[in-house]
């Protein structure tokens, strides 16, 4: 699936070296060794320079992610603002620690410098979409409406499974 | 006419250049004298495109990541399916953030022949009755006011005269709130890429550059380099191929307007790109932005497409024969690409990790050519310097920092947002009259001001002018700009203790001082709060090295500022030094008498429970995980000291506050 991605780049040229690996993780989420591989061979690097590039940068991942992912900020407003005792939360909530995935692959927890958002502190990223001005009291509410929508959501599949 | 576009490829045989003059003679117009002049298709569009003449009511929604959070998504939803409903025929908005982000959601209602009323902290619930009222009834839907964009009466104030705004003056962030970002039509209707014209028809690179050294700019990213050196350097270097670059990689946690910028006013920042490519006769740009940024991505994409379709950028820019390509670059998130040469490796392809300099990169940069790399918040003031005059420009501020900047101001503050002020003010000022001071009656403590490179400032120097040369003196950094404001609640060696393993995590692992200092001292400030006697792991020598670290700190900070090889490193140790010098009462009563006043160091408190009010209802008995609370049903509770592990979740649990902390 991803050697598509090499058409909208040059070959040997590794100045689109990072552009690469994100669309990469676009598709799978993380990266896979296979792609780091190909990735390598494409650009004419070593395999080595590769995986040190996508060691180095914050966002890449080399293990596959949770359904759903939460994203914690650390930054300075929210760490004033108590976001310790929110990712504390979670991390009981989730039975997991900061960097990891529940068994069941539902959740990941990661935690983030600052997203920028530090007027509503302190905030938390699920998917994609904020949530400010949080209270502790607030995260099992939460989890349980990101636990339900998956649920209805696997009912409908199956349901819709059956009736094909 | 519906847009310049249509304007300037119409089939009419006017050459181009003719056009691109009209328009930007005519957007130069006040308000005034285009309804003066009606009749004119041109003037119509611009009155049109300023919101002057409208046909039906105009509804705008503060849609920035902080509207967007408070939930804008939904309030725009909600005001569509009312309007269906009501059978009201109204044009919807999305805008940028006007930087108020406490107030979000911001609502804006225009009407035929009115003055544009802002509404705040809208929520779902009031769009029904807000419907009804302003757009019905036409009256003034009074719970949620905020300002008028008119002039103030007895019922209404305008916007620039309310608490938040008195003192602040927008030149970067005019337009931040108030135009719709998507729309290149808006920009150039109040009089964007003005300032691109007339420097393309009438001035040569060297007097674009000595506009800018005259005004007296200065790096907004941090250092305050002056911007107009850097161009100059740059522009004299003989070499085929130049880049610029702008740097969105707004890593400092607590500063956030560049992400305003990004996302409210792209094309101001775009102005500001191609006028400084001109200046320096760069071919081709980058803008470096986050990943953490998404929607700002997604607008500068949608902006640089733009601007090719009306000519701004590509080939023969206003049919002036100056080519400039801009292209977006993904930061893949790491704090250290703030810095110019690591930001430079980065676009490079490679790890970003920076290289001592000289060279230069105006001298030696992206690809060993000659590059000039801006704030976003540096490029943003260019167009307005270029528009309005060098002289202008600095007229405003002090002697050695002109001009204004903008403030993300956050934390234990009543009115968190965006202000732009002109520098020179007093922190005080902006704290407390801009900010509203601290909430809920607690007493103020500290002002953590430039992200992790600045200090922490107590109330007595709050008095400080806001410039780079004072809060230099002062131990502080103008940094990016991140305020945040701290309260009685907040324990300064938490805080120091927080930046180092910012610092910790972030440092590239280039140099020794750096990575390896920095872990050294948190490993220091560590030990500072930590109890050892009561672990089964103590060492006798723990607590002794606790006082040795405390011996050693200050020499440590100090050979890391001295020999670290970037800005991350040198200015790492800041948070540190500048707590030891303004609040070493409180590091001193961490190590001597064991307490943390703020109740934040988990290992400094005791949690007992007050006999007199706990009624033994149980419910923190079920809740503690240490099974450390015992006592009878309905009698009052007791915590074993000794199997207390400090969580603090009885406090959250007690609903009668009976558990007090020491």
């Amino acid at each position: 699936m991803h050697t598509q991605i090499f058409r909208n780049f040059p070959a040997n040229d590794r100045s689109n070296l990072i552009a690469i690996l994100q669309d990469i993780q676009e598709i799978y989420g993380y990266l896979p060794e296979q792609a780091l591989q190909d990735t390598a061979d494409y650009l004419g690097m070593a395999l080595s320079g590769v995986y040190g590039v996508a060691t180095f940068y914050n966002q890449f991942r080399l293990t596959p992610l949770g359904e759903n992912v939460i994203r914690v900020c650390r930054g300075t407003a929210c760490h004033v603002k108590e976001s310790a005792n929110i990712l504390r939360a979670l991390e009981c909530e989730l039975g997991i620690k900061v960097g990891e995935t529940t068994r069941d692959k539902k959740f990941t927890l990661e935690s983030v410098a600052c997203i920028g958002a530090c007027s509503i502190a302190p905030v938390i990223n699920i998917n994609n979409e904020y949530f400010g001005r949080l209270k502790t009291k607030d995260i099992p509410r939460i989890l349980n409406v990101l636990r339900k929508e998956k649920a209805v959501k696997e009912q409908e599949n199956i349901q819709s499974s059956v009736s094909t | 006419m519906n847009s310049f576009k249509e304007f300037i490829f119409d089939s009419k045989n006017t050459p181009i250049e003719k056009k691109y003059e009209q328009i930007f003679n005519a957007c130069a117009e006040d308000s005034k004298s285009l309804s003066d002049d009606s009749g004119n298709d041109l003037y119509e569009l611009i009155k049109k495109l300023r919101y002057l003449t409208i046909d039906k009511p105009v509804i705008f929604i503060g849609m920035g990541t902080c509207g967007l959070a408070s939930g804008a998504g939904k309030i725009k939803a909600a005001i569509e399916i009312e309007l269906v409903k009501k059978e009201i025929d109204a044009k919807i908005i999305p805008t940028g953030c006007i930087g108020f982000c406490a107030k979000e959601v911001i609502v804006d209602i225009k009407l035929p022949g009115q003055n544009r009323i802002s509404y705040c902290e809208v929520t779902e619930k009031d769009i029904p009755e807000l419907i009804k009222t302003t757009l019905i009834e036409k009256k003034i839907y009074l719970p949620k006011l905020l300002a008028t964009y008119g002039p103030s009466d007895n019922v209404l104030t305008n916007i620039n005269e309310i608490d938040f705004f008195k003192k602040q003056k927008k030149i970067v962030l005019e337009n931040c709130g108030i135009i719709n970002p998507e729309s290149l039509d808006e920009y150039i209707a109040t009089g964007g890429f003005s300032g691109l014209h007339k420097i393309l028809k009438k001035k040569s690179r060297e007097e674009v550059v000595n506009d800018i050294l005259k005004s007296g700019l200065r790096g907004r990213g941090g250092g305050g380099f002056p911007t107009g050196k850097k161009w100059q350097l740059a522009s004299e270097q003989n070499s085929e191929i130049k880049y610029i670059i702008c740097n969105a990689d707004e890593g400092d946690p607590g500063a956030f307007m560049d992400r305003s910028i990004l996302e409210s006013d792209p094309y101001k920042l775009i102005e500001g790109i191609i006028i400084a490519a001109y200046a320096i006769s760069a071919s081709f740009g980058y803008i470096y932005c986050r990943a953490e940024y998404p929607l700002a991505i997604k607008r500068i994409q949608n902006s640089i497409d733009k601007c090719m379709e009306y000519g701004l950028l590509g080939s023969n820019i206003l049919s002036s024969n100056f080519n400039f390509h801009l292209k977006i670059k993904k930061g893949a998130g790491a704090f250290v690409c703030g810095e110019e040469t690591a930001l430079i490796a980065s676009i490079e392809g490679k790890r970003g990790m920076p290289k001592p300099r000289p060279p230069y990169p105006s001298i030696s940069g992206l690809w060993g050519k000659p590059t000039v790399i801006n704030n976003v918040e540096t490029l943003a003031n260019v167009p307005g310097i270029i528009k309005k005059g060098s002289e202008w420009f600095s007229n405003i501020g002090t002697n050695n920092s002109k001009g204004t900047k903008v403030f993300a101001i956050s934390g234990k503050v009543k009115y968190s947002g965006l202000a732009e002020v002109p520098m020179g003010i007093t922190l005080r000022e902006v704290v407390f009259d801009i900010g509203g001071g601290i909430p809920n009656d607690k007493e103020f403590k500290a002002l953590q001001i430039g992200g992790p490179s600045g200090g922490c400032l107590p109330d007595k120097v709050m008095d400080t002018p806001v410039d780079y040369d004072s809060l230099k003196s002062i131990g502080a950094m103008m940094g990016s700009g991140g305020f945040v404001v701290m309260d009685e609640d907040t324990c300064i060696v938490d805080v120091a203790k927080y930046f180092l393993s910012f610092i910790k995590n972030e440092s590239c692992g280039k140099c020794v001082p750096c990575r390896e200092g920095t872990t050294r001292m948190l490993e220091i400030i560590e030990r500072i709060p930590t109890v050892y006697d009561s672990k089964p792991t103590a060492n006798p020598l723990d607590q002794l090295q606790r006082f040795k670290g405390i011996i050693h700190l200050n020499r440590l900070a100090n050979v890391i500022k001295d020999t670290s090889l970037c800005g991350l490193g040198q200015s790492a140790p800041n948070p540190v030094l500048s707590g030891l010098r303004y609040f070493k009462d409180e590091y001193e009563e961490h190590l001597y008498e064991r307490k943390c006043r703020a109740a934040v160091c988990k290992d400094l408190l005791t949690f007992t429970i007050d006999q007199s009010i706990c009624n033994g209802c149980g419910a923190c008995v079920r809740k503690c995980a240490s099974e450390a609370i015992i006592g009878e049903k309905k009698l009052p509770h007791k915590i074993l000291q000794d199997r207390c592990v400090k969580c603090g979740i009885c406090v959250e649990t007690c609903r009668f506050d009976a558990i007090q902390i020491n």
